[in-house]
């Protein structure tokens, strides 16, 4: 009979396996700044999970067989942005991923990297919206707006469509390396935002924005990595709006308008 | 214990609309337990009705008539005309603070058909109309001076001899309680969708506004109706937009027939949500379900990709993700939700919370949002006015609020509502009775889906309120297995269930009360609506020996009740 632990023991993926057993070992990161002890992993097995979500089983679990276990979870439809978590070394979404998506036997589960740790899988975000707030994250049109609304082309409005859509989950920023290491990089997430705002053509600081990007803790530290990109759940170039904010810039500076 | 002029409980559309006004004047914190940018607004798909004749020409006559007749007459008529004459102008100034607006040719917003609407007048941003509207209100209180306490739990409105001073509130990061002490109050707190089984709403949208508001002895309005949504996504409940018809969607039963020419000729899949969801579940009981079971098609497949994509992306996403069908290609399966509360905390047209059928205010304390029942939806809301609702009035509850400040004050705040919060969450933290508080809240949404959902009669609703009493006596008895202050998530669950169970009487016991068929509320035992005895809101206050019951006039002044048809 193959268990729980010799599954561990064996560390395989479950290509075959799954066929045979059904059987999911979720490995979950726990840490209680109240017990001032250091962070462990706990095993929980859950049976059958077929049809299940990554939020399905944490709620499961909690529900079932550790009430102590905390995550942040809202929506359960992938628009709040709560429960953006790292699954098996990748930042996903536990609302919108099939538990069997992953196709794995062991699932680990971690906070988001490159975040102080507040509990279990709870991250502290003041840092991220630390950087979020520091891009101007808001409209700024200081002329007086007609009486109606602002006439915009349909071409204006598709150029930052997929920025606007970003949800601030913070799974790109989270991923990127440069920001483990870097704190004073503003990181994917907020440079998105910057370009949201510069593709728009209500908005009446473009200079000012770009001016407040064009640094080497801007765009210029981004190492196109793509591992944003690769992890936004609502499938956002946000490495794409980095390199959108570049061009912006070098042809600002070619024409002389910075 | 923290002091700012104005408290604003909730980050959503309507809480975050009202700091962003009310800030203007006055020190403004806005506490909500979830940061502000992950709030259910964002979930909203659809749009946001007014009158702009972009597409088509249009009044605000006409969008009052439709809100009425969609009301089924149950919504005051003083309210409604304030929506609708007042949303082109909460349109413009929600597009000049940045709102994504999808565009017409002309590069006007661009608006489309929604349900019980007889002119396209949903004004949206594909179908995540919502997010565009909470992210960029939220955006916009980042340069205002306003206190943000995310992440904190409100667990008691301070009103004391009808004063209300302020809050007291859960740190859920630290799990220590606080008094916040204010001039004023806005409660924007949100619907409770998770009161139910099958829902659209978030895990988060518990009421808890309506539990702070029974706890202060105030009363709720018309809670017995209650919104089934016809396209939640099949036993997840999640929210497939009703754009989806808009933008010429069918409905097909299990044997692929356009059901809905069976229950409203005329209107088809544009009929109002009360109907769709009734037309439904009658195909559904009646074994024409798909594989003859308890769900229906939604049928995009004629739209074609290019539209999907354009106009519904996030709706082929979820229906990818959660039940794995393309909608491009495959048919849908969806089935009634619970959606949205038409009930909530009595207010007038300014959002003054009153605490009484003859209109008594709470000095201090307003409300606005779904938690609010103003009235603008009656008995059954159109889809797209609640967002409307929520940006109008939230923007109405601050100017109120700043024309109180003017001459209030603080007023002490009650030590003993400080020492009722403390102990409350001190005894959930320590529990250590027998029954799961996660177990308690299944039952109470199995109960609620099952016996007081489209479909209702008297021997169902008996057995829901006794089922609802067994649940709140058996709370008492609760165990809790984390001890830790830290992001106890365990115990805020149990408040939440908490609420729940308190405001959950009122909507059954309602229900049982109102013997007629009106709007979402319908009662098989009961055909017909009954304008003679039922033409009035339900005031409901939770009293130490029960519930008691009163009732209110509705306003009616440009439109008498006539018959419904679609």
């Amino acid at each position: 009979m193959i268990t729980a632990l010799t599954l561990q023991e064996l560390d395989v993926e479950n290509v075959v396996l799954r066929g045979v057993i059904d059987l999911v070992v979720f490995r979950i990161f726990r840490f209680d700044p109240a017990r001032n002890d250091a962070p462990t992993f706990q095993t929980y097995d859950l049976p059958d999970t077929a049809g299940m979500t990554i939020l399905d089983a944490l709620i499961h679990i909690k529900e079932n067989m550790d009430s102590t276990l905390s995550f942040r979870r809202s929506c359960r439809s992938a628009i709040c942005g709560s429960c953006a978590i790292c699954a098996n070394g990748k930042n996903l979404l536990a609302c919108n991923t099939q538990v069997n998506d992953l196709k794995k036997v062991r699932i680990t589960l971690e906070p988001l990297p490159g975040f102080p740790m507040m509990r279990d899988l709870v991250v502290d975000w003041e840092p991220f919206f630390d950087q979020y707030r520091s891009v101007k994250p808001y409209m700024v049109a200081r002329s007086t707006p007609p009486e109606k609304e602002r006439i915009q082309d349909q071409k204006t409005r598709k150029a930052y469509d997929e920025a606007a859509q970003c949800i601030m989950c913070s799974a790109c920023t989270s991923s990127c390396p440069v920001v483990w290491t870097d704190g004073n990089y503003l990181g994917p997430a907020a440079l998105t935002k910057a370009w949201r705002f510069v593709a728009d053509d209500r908005d009446e600081i473009t200079r000012e924005r770009l001016a407040m990007v064009n640094n080497e803790e801007g765009v210029w530290r981004c190492h196109t990595i793509f591992r944003c990109t690769d992890s936004c759940p609502k499938k956002i170039d946000t490495a794409g709006s980095i390199e959108s904010l570049r061009k912006k810039i070098i042809w600002h500076q070619l024409t002389g308008r910075i | 214990m923290k002091k700012h002029d104005v408290i604003i409980v909730g980050g959503g559309l309507a809480g975050l609309r009202a700091a962003w006004k009310v800030s203007e004047v006055a020190d403004t914190a806005v506490v909500s337990k979830l940061h502000p940018l992950r709030s259910h607004t964002g979930a909203a798909q659809g749009g946001i009705a007014a009158s702009l004749g972009n597409e088509t020409p249009d009044s605000w006559e006409e969008h009052m008539f439709d809100t009425v007749k969609g009301s089924d007459y149950l919504g005051d008529q003083n309210a409604i005309e304030t929506l609708v004459k007042e949303a082109p102008k909460t349109i413009y100034d929600l597009e000049h603070l940045g709102v994504a607006f999808s565009r017409t040719e002309e590069g006007k917003i661009a608006q489309r058909p929604f349900g019980g609407h007889q002119k396209p007048r949903s004004c949206y941003a594909a179908d995540w109309t919502g997010h565009t509207l909470l992210h960029t209100v939220y955006e916009q209180c980042i340069p205002k001076t306003i206190a943000f306490y995310d992440e904190w739990f409100a667990l008691s409105l301070a009103v004391r001899d009808g004063v209300c001073r302020g809050i007291v509130a859960l740190d859920i990061r630290t799990g220590e309680v606080e008094a916040f002490h204010s001039k004023a109050v806005i409660l924007a707190t949100g619907g409770y969708g998770r009161a139910f089984k099958i829902t659209s709403n978030a895990l988060a949208n518990t009421g808890d506004g309506l539990g702070m508001a029974l706890r202060a002895g105030l009363p709720l309005e018309d809670m017995e109706f209650v919104q089934f949504h016809p396209t939640g996504l099949y036993r997840q409940g999640i929210l497939l937009t009703e754009g989806a018809r808009g933008e010429g969607g069918y409905l097909v039963n299990g044997d692929g027939d356009r059901f809905m020419r069976n229950y409203a000729p005329e209107k088809m899949e544009l009929a109002p949500r009360d109907v769709i969801s009734r037309a439904e579940q009658t195909e559904i009981d009646q074994g024409r379900g798909g594989e003859g079971k308890d769900f229906v098609y939604l049928d995009l497949r004629h739209l074609g990709e290019a539209k999907i994509n354009e106009k519904l992306p996030q709706l082929r996403d979820l229906a990818r993700s959660f039940v794995g069908v393309d909608p491009v290609k495959d048919l849908v399966p969806i089935q009634p939700t619970a959606h949205y509360s038409m009930g909530g905390i009595p207010t007038t047209v300014t959002g003054q919370v009153i605490s009484d059928e003859k209109n008594a205010p709470v000095t201090g304390l307003f409300a606005a949002g779904e938690c609010a029942c103003i009235s603008v939806h009656g008995a059954n809301r159109l889809g797209t006015n609640s967002l409307l609702d929520a940006a109008l009035f939230g923007h109405k509850a601050a100017v109120a609020t700043i024309e109180y400040l003017n001459e209030a004050d603080f007023h002490p705040f009650p030590e003993e509502v400080m020492i009722e919060g403390v102990t409350r969450v001190k005894w959930v933290r320590e529990a250590n009775g027998r029954e799961s508080a996660p177990k308690l809240r299944h039952e109470l949404q199995e109960t609620m889906t099952q016996k007081c959902g489209v479909f209702r009669d008297r021997e169902k609703l008996e057995e829901c309120l006794a089922k609802v009493k067994e649940l709140q006596k058996r709370f008492d008895d609760i165990g809790i297995g984390d001890r830790s202050k830290s992001f106890n998530t365990e115990v805020t669950e149990a408040l939440e269930t908490q609420n729940m169970l308190d405001f959950s009487e009122i909507i059954v016991y309602g229900a049982m009360q109102r013997e007629e068929c009106r709007g979402a509320h319908w009662r098989v035992d009961h055909p017909g609506r009954d304008d003679e005895n039922w033409l009035k809101h339900t005031i409901a206050f939770q009293k130490e020996d029960g519930i008691e019951l009163r009732y209110k006039d509705v306003v009616i002044t440009r439109y008498p009740p006539k018959e419904r048809g679609y």
